[in-house]
């Protein structure tokens, strides 16, 4: 083999990973953000993304919306179904055991998909909107993905920000580390972890608008993106958002090297199986502390 | 002889002299299929009931179709011989991904979502190994039965529908044996207490890495057969079908629907998804995709929060209620999952 490192197509694929690790990183954002808060796990949480990409798609194809503003509308669809998901189906049993939390939303992933499949068939659809690509060396990174990247980082940062610098955003951080005192200081959970589903469920939104530019859109696409999103958040330590962040990159480097060496697949089953060795080594997460 | 026994006996001479009463061919299909997917389910249930809810069955389900079939295929090794192997794959397999996760104490969402990314490890493992599974096109064991030879007992292939629906009987029968068991003995009430409090039952003296393997390893187990019988009687196997995210929260699923607490729920919960399935597919047709999983699912949430020990352990709990307390051992409290 050659030495990789003088390899155009070597570097061409770090980079491919690195793009894709923003897009994971995005991905991870409104499920991590959903755990750490109210300590439940969207296992649907793709199939939100999904709803998101049609929804886009058909206001911009079949309506003329143009795409900003079917974006906008995208998220704020998907902003509604988390709030409407944890409104109607988490909080009647959030007082149970939280394995049922995470098996009800189970439920609502196959309820979605067999929706998604009634609604608008298993046809692939594409949006058919290309940015080209950019040209670096002998290197083409195309424009879209590098859209993508940009704006998970710009979405990490104002969502740091939010949590920092607002006043829901640290009454969420409290909530967060303990959930039993907080209501004494005057801050209703309640409200809170509405608000938190909404944001959730925006941060998929916002996934949607990325990936409806860069993948097909079909029925099933939520089961190539659920695993990936759970495994970046698990390994990030779940509700972690810098080790999510940092676990993105790590994936994606996987799924982009053993993709480049042998088939996209293997780059899958190294990831995955590096993901299990690391929840025996760092139950954690990377970032994680031993508690 | 008691009530409950009279019913077993008349329940079960029911089921063998089901074949005789003439129906057609897919009514056979459909009642094959309940009792593999009930054995299925069971196998789940074994561990799924003392909270270790694990979304890795398709893994173990995917090894015991896919060993089973590539040892025939390629080194001619019967399916009599493949299965046990497949059984013992599998184990080892529950073996590597429990006994980490036991000794670091994984749980709960976490057991959930590292048993999710085995299963997913699964299915792209027979997806990237195609030159030698077919890939996601699947694969079909080699054939060796014909309109003159309909039956192959060493390949262990048989085109007569009511041959395959005693094996079947046979290995749901078996499986609820073994559910049964481990519900009768001390690991029962060791996996109870630990599933209540760890520490507390360590320190009585659980051993509770080693418990939690051994019904570990005979859910994994049991999946692989569930899984090599399936590939035996479709002749056909993919990695959508037998591996991934999507079959381990079938298997879930039904389990829950129809009750993991009781012996027979699991089976109720394959009566009451198969059932739906093929109503809708027959009442509404294949024009309206989609349906019956959209239904499903809106059960399955419904399940979820009205209804968390399934149809079977409600009707079993309102009986009791009726009855003025509990009588017998499927009647006593039982832990919700990972209470």
């Amino acid at each position: 083999m050659d030495f990789p490192l003088t390899d155009p197509f070597f570097w061409e694929t770090v980079i491919q990973g690195l793009l894709f690790g923003g897009v994971l990183a995005l991905l991870s954002l409104g499920l991590n953000i959903v755990f750490g808060v109210i300590d439940v796990v969207w296992i649907c949480y793709a199939e939100l993304i999904m709803l998101g990409m049609y929804t886009i798609y058909y206001l911009y194809s079949d309506f003329g919306v143009p795409l900003p503003l079917a974006m906008v509308a995208g998220v704020l669809m998907v902003a509604l179904l988390g709030a409407a998901l944890h409104h109607f189906i988490i909080r009647p049993i959030l007082h149970t055991e939280p394995i049922n939390q995470l098996l009800v939303t189970g439920g609502v992933l196959f309820f979605l998909q067999g929706f998604a499949t009634l609604a608008f068939s298993v046809e692939f659809r594409n949006l058919g909107v290309s940015f080209g690509s950019i040209e670096a060396g002998d290197m083409y990174i195309p424009t879209t993905r590098l859209l993508a990247f940009v704006v998970s980082l710009v979405a990490v940062v104002v969502l740091w920000l939010f949590l920092k610098k607002t006043y829901l955003g640290t009454a969420i951080r409290a909530i967060s580390q303990d959930r039993d005192i907080m209501p004494l200081m005057g801050v209703s959970p309640g409200k809170i972890y509405l608000v938190t589903s909404a944001l959730g469920g925006g941060l998929a939104g916002l996934g949607a608008c990325l990936l409806v530019l860069l993948y097909d859109i079909h029925p099933a696409i939520g089961l190539t993106f659920g695993p990936i999103t759970f495994m970046v958040c698990v390994m990030g330590g779940l509700g972690n958002m810098i080790g999510g962040f940092i676990a993105a990159f790590i994936f994606a480097e996987f799924i982009a090297l053993g993709g480049f060496y042998a088939e996209i697949e293997w780059g899958y089953v190294m990831a995955f199986a590096f993901f299990i060795v690391m929840m025996f080594i760092r139950p954690q997460g990377i970032l994680g502390s031993k508690s | 002889m008691t009530i409950p026994t009279l019913i077993k006996a008349a329940g079960f001479l029911a089921i063998l002299a089901f074949p005789a009463l003439g129906f057609s061919d897919y009514i056979l299909h459909i009642a094959i299929l309940i009792l593999l997917w009930g054995f299925i389910y069971t196998g789940w249930s074994v561990m799924g009931r003392f909270g270790l809810v694990s979304l890795g069955h398709g893994a173990f389900m995917g090894i015991g179709a896919y060993v089973v079939t590539m040892l025939w295929n390629h080194a001619g090794i019967t399916p009599w011989i493949g299965i046990p192997i497949a059984v013992v794959v599998s184990m080892a397999v529950g073996f590597m991904i429990g006994f980490p996760c036991f000794r670091f104490r994984i749980t709960g969402h976490y057991f959930a979502l590292v048993t999710l990314a085995l299963s997913e490890v699964a299915r792209l493992l027979i997806v990237a190994l195609r030159d030698h599974t077919g890939g996601s096109l699947g694969v079909t064991p080699n054939s060796v039965i014909s309109a003159d030879n309909p039956t192959s007992f060493i390949a262990m292939q048989f085109s007569d529908k009511v041959i395959w629906f005693y094996i079947v009987v046979a290995v749901w029968i078996a499986g609820l044996i073994v559910w049964r068991a481990v519900d009768r003995s001390m690991i029962r009430y060791a996996m109870e207490a630990v599933s209540q409090e760890e520490d507390a039952a360590a320190s009585l003296g659980v051993h509770v890495t080693r418990t939690k393997l051994i019904v570990t390893m005979i859910s994994a187990g049991m999946t692989a057969v569930g899984g090599a019988v399936y590939g035996q009687y479709q002749l056909y196997i993919n990695p959508e079908t037998t591996s991934g995210i999507a079959i381990s929260l079938q298997i879930v699923f039904a389990a829950i629907a129809g009750g993991m607490f009781v012996q027979l729920g699991p089976t109720v919960g394959a009566v009451i998804t198969l059932l739906l399935t093929e109503t809708l597919r027959q009442t509404v047709g294949h024009d309206v995709h989609g349906l019956d999983v959209m239904i499903y699912g809106a059960m399955l949430v419904l399940f979820i929060i009205y209804m968390p020990r399934g149809v079977l352990g409600r009707v079993i709990e309102v009986f009791d209620r009726r009855a003025g307390g509990p009588s017998g051992p499927t009647a006593q409290p039982k832990p919700q999952p990972g209470e």
